[in-house]
Parts: C-alpha cells; structure tokens; sequence
C-alpha cells in the first residue's frame, strides 16, 4: 500500500522572496505561466509534456480553477486537481501529483503557487468576492459559517492569537523556555545567512534580539513570526521514465500523509497533539525510513511554536521534549539536525500561500546537492511538512534522491 | 456590487443567528448558558449544529448550564487582531471549557465528563493572575444590536 516511490520531483522554480516587490505585478495567471515556464526548463521538459496539474487558489478565479489554469497556459490535462489546505498546499499538492502519476492517469504534472502582488484593480475597485471573503482577515464571514458566528465577533482572528493559545497551554502543561522558543529563530537565521536568496540574508539575530523584539499575541514576539514577502515557487512532479530524461538527480517521493480535524483549533480534540502526528507517521512508515534517516528536516515554520510541535509530533522527540531538544540540537545546516536549511519562512520570507513551497524546494536543493554555501553532506532523504490554518491541517513527505 | 477603496473592517463583525444557532443567543439575551446535548451517546455540541459532533444523531436538546467553566488556553494580544478590535488591546482572546461534569438533569443519567469548548474573550485588568485551568464565570456582555456575547472573568478566589 501507499506510494512506491515511482514518481519524483524533476524541476523547481522559486522566485526571490521580496519585502517591497520591486518587479512588475502579476496576475496569478501570469505566474502560473510564468513559474511553470521556469520549473518545466529546469528539468529539462516542454510545456508539451505536461498532462497534469494541481491547482490552489486563484486570485483572478475563486471557481474552475484547474481549468481556467490549464487553458491559460494552454495544456490539455488527465488530472486537475485543486488543494484547499492553505499552508498544507504544497506537501500536498506534491503527494497528488505523485499518486496520480502512480495510478498511470499522467507523467508530467505541474504544480504552482502564486505568491506576487497583481496588477491594481481599475479604478481602485477592489474585487467583491476577495473583499467578501477576507474581511476581517477571515477564511469566511458568510452567515452560516462557523467562524463567521462564534469566532470574529470575539476577535478570534487571524493566526497570532491563535499560535499564541496553543503555545501557552504547552507552557502550562510542559513548561515553557522562551530560549529555547528563540534559538529556533536564531539557528535558521544563521541559515538565512548561508542563503543569499532569503530575505534576512546577512542579518544574523541572537538570543536577546528575539527576546527583545516586541511582544505580538503573548508569549509570541515579533521575531518569532513569519516575515511576509512577495514570491512564488512551483514543482514538477514526473513518472521514472520521464525522470530519466531530466537535468537533475530526480528526488522520489516515498512516503506521504495528510491529516486534519478541525479549522478552528478551540475544537480539536488536543491543542497539543497536532495532526503531523498522524501524517508524519504515514509519510515515515511508507517509505520505510526511520527519524534517525533523515538529513534534513524542512519544517513549515510560521511561528516558532509550529516548529517545536512539529519536532515532536512527528516522532524526532517525545512529547514535552521540544524545548530541551532545540537546546540539545543544532538546527543549523552545521548542525547535528538541521532543520530549514534555507532559512525557513522564519529566515527567508513567507510568500503568502507560496510560503509553504519554499520548504518543498529546499528539500530538493539539499538532496540533488546544490544548495551551496548551506549544503548539508551527503543529503539523501529530506522530511517535509505543510501546516495550514492554526495547526489544522498539515500534511507530511519524505523525498529521496535517486 | 462593487466595493470601492481598500475592505473597510471598522464595524466589528457580528454574530448572526441561524435557525439552528438560534436558542443559543436567545438564550444569552435572559443571561442563561444553553447547550446543546446529544440524547444518544451524552455528549456536549458546541457551536450549536443540526447533527451531534460525536455521533451524528439528531437527538439533539437544549439544555440550560451553569455557565461556569476553566481556561483551556488563552494569549493577550497586544496588537489588535484585526483592526475593528484597536480598542479592546489588551485583547484576552481565550478558549474556556463549560459544562464539565454537569448533565441534563432529572430524567437522564447521562452526565458530560468532558465540558463543550467556546472560542471567547476574558475580561479582567489583572492580566497577571491569568493562568491555564483557572475557573472563569460567565459576563453577558449585550450589545446595542440585541446580540449579546459571553466573555468570561476570573471566579473571585476568595472563600
């Protein structure tokens, strides 16, 4: 059962992560051709090749989004699917590419996320539906919608607060050692600092800096939180045979998993037992490798706690463990077990829902051995998770070189 | 329908009643807590849904609780989590568990162990004193717009 490792990642793309975008606004479109155009030559493939795609959202097209894609860059497809799992997005697109391939419906599928600002609406409209479905910084404010009824009108919004709960009941079950909470800031910023690509490149942080930061939505500071920038990545996922005639090592995909149970995390069953549990423990048992397997571990990073309940939950440490095995271990690319090897979100930028995709593409640097200054040695088996929401849905990879 | 300038999210976003969440806002407006109750397997729903979370049955009842409860977990916020909230900074965004250990009463044996969790705010000056597990109480907290909204403050620990 699962997959077989008989699809991998071929060719990647990934714009330059910006604080202030300084080239020309995009449609999400536009980048779809765009970055797939970029990923597509860095394997060494055409547009022609490509007979499948996966889909998120799209600004320009709340609705047939695979086809409205599909036209535009003008492919005729045998899979068009669309992810809904925000942060989750790209670990999951990946495993669906890669199953779908398995199940012999394509061999050239195309995956990318939009993460740079469009063009100005005429007029200074701005666009009905987008101002409907994100007021208030929401998912949904439709009567009907849960959130919409019992969450905004107490100002439970956005992420911060809600990162913020989970991390203060781990302090009041666990402990809590805000050191800890900033070496994981300090070892990815030494990494952002080994990549000339993230955007915190050449601005190493300490202990105290983090400390020091501003206080957001206590225990959280503002270090220990994601910078958002403008970017944009997408993966080509290809069949063996297909990978054969690529430019890269090819980097399988062997193991995956996806969990989720709520949207809202008031209503999960254990604010600390996050679903990468689950999803760590299919990605690791399908491709048969053990946590001690792994070389590099490129964890989705919005806030630093995202990180810690990652560590554990998907089995590095036991439960409670976390912080004395941020302190124990170097997460840098030196170190004993490192973790976002280009810096992570943390250290390189969070492109929006493209975020997540910079861990996807860093993996596949590591493993085919081109990550320069912050290359890990002898890198084979990458671990990668997605987290979407407030720790709701997450999903889980492991990729191997070939 | 064309909005014109940046959203503009000044007015705070409101609850708005469905025919299925109805009892419970009804029920906040006399200052009593409602919750729904599964009649099949004993468990507490909340948010208020047309099927029982646990088991999917429709035996769903009213079922009026003391409305005292615990801190699951909560974060001060001190930048506003969205703009039409600026002027509750500190905001004490919290989850509380009510309906711990209390049941339907006479006519049921069925006692809910675990309590219904709530997505609220706390309301208290003594940011300090705030803990994970302590005992909150109810405050009815009603607007002009005939909605009122249940935010919770620290039980005075006094004997």
């Amino acid at each position: 059962m699962g997959l077989k490792g008989e699809a991998a990642i071929v060719g990647i793309a990934e714009y330059r992560p910006e604080r202030k975008y300084s080239g020309r606004p995009m449609f999400d479109l536009e980048q779809w051709a765009d970055l797939s155009a970029l990923a597509l030559a860095d394997a060494g493939l055409s547009s022609r090749d490509v007979n499948g795609i996966v889909v998120s959202r799209l600004r320009e097209s709340p609705h047939f989004v695979p086809a409205t894609v599909a036209e535009y860059c003008g492919w005729s497809v045998n899979l068009a699917e669309h992810v809904d799992l925000g942060g989750a997005n790209s670990v999951g697109a990946v495993w669906r590419a890669a199953a779908a391939i398995e199940l012999g419906m394509c061999d050239v599928v195309v995956a990318a996320i939009a993460g740079r600002p469009p063009p100005p609406q005429p007029d200074g409209a701005v666009d009905p539906l987008i101002a409907r479905q994100y007021a208030f910084g929401a998912s949904s404010a439709e009567w009907g919608s849960p959130q919409a009824e019992f969450e905004l009108p107490y100002g439970h919004i956005a992420q911060n607060s809600g990162y913020a709960m989970i991390a203060q009941r781990y302090g009041a079950l666990y402990g809590y050692d805000e050191r800890a909470m900033a070496k994981i800031v300090v070892d990815q910023r030494t990494n952002a600092c080994a990549n000339p690509e993230a955007v915190f490149h050449g601005k190493p942080v300490t202990i105290d800096d983090v400390l020091n930061s501003k206080m957001v939505a206590d225990p959280l500071r503002l270090l220990e939180i994601v910078m958002p920038v403008s970017g944009g990545a997408a993966v080509v996922v290809a069949s063996r045979e297909v990978a054969r005639r690529t430019r890269h090592r090819p980097v399988f995909v062997t193991g995956c998993g996806e969990h989720l149970a709520h949207k809202t995390p008031t209503y999960t069953a254990d604010m600390l037992h996050t679903p990468i549990g689950p999803a760590a423990e299919s990605a690791f048992a399908m491709a048969g490798v053990a946590r001690s397997d792994v070389d590099v571990a490129q964890l989705y990073d919005c806030y630093t706690i995202t990180v810690l309940l990652t560590i554990e939950d998907s089995g590095f440490c036991a439960k409670g463990e976390g912080m004395a095995f941020v302190r124990d271990h170097e997460l840098t690319y030196r170190g004993d077990f490192p973790v976002n090897t280009h810096g992570g979100q943390l250290g390189f930028g969070q492109a929006g829902g493209a975020g997540g995709m910079s861990q996807v593409v860093e993996a596949v640097h590591q493993v085919r051995g081109e990550a320069g200054d912050r290359q890990v040695g002898g890198c084979d088996t990458a671990y990668v998770s997605g987290t979407g929401g407030v720790m709701s849905e997450q999903g889980a990879l492991i990729v191997q070189g070939g | 329908m064309t909005i014109t300038g940046q959203p503009t999210a000044i007015v705070k976003p409101r609850p708005r009643p469905t025919p299925t969440s109805q009892p419970f806002w009804d029920a906040l407006r006399d200052e009593r807590v409602v919750l729904q109750h599964c009649r099949d397997c004993g468990s507490w729903v909340h948010y208020p849904r047309s099927r029982c979370v646990s088991c999917l049955s429709d035996a769903l009842d009213w079922v009026e609780v003391s409305g005292r409860g615990t801190v699951y977990t909560f974060a001060i916020a001190w930048q506003p989590t969205a703009p039409p909230f600026d002027d509750e900074v500190p905001q004490i965004i919290a989850v509380v568990e009510i309906g711990a250990g209390e049941g339907p009463g006479e006519g049921s044996t069925v006692v809910s162990a675990a309590g219904a969790r709530i997505s609220t705010t706390l309301v208290t000056t003594e940011l300090e004193r705030l803990r994970v597990g302590m005992a909150v109480e109810p405050v009815f907290d009603h607007g002009a717009d005939g909605m009122t909204l249940l935010r919770f403050r620290p039980v005075d620990e006094a004997p």
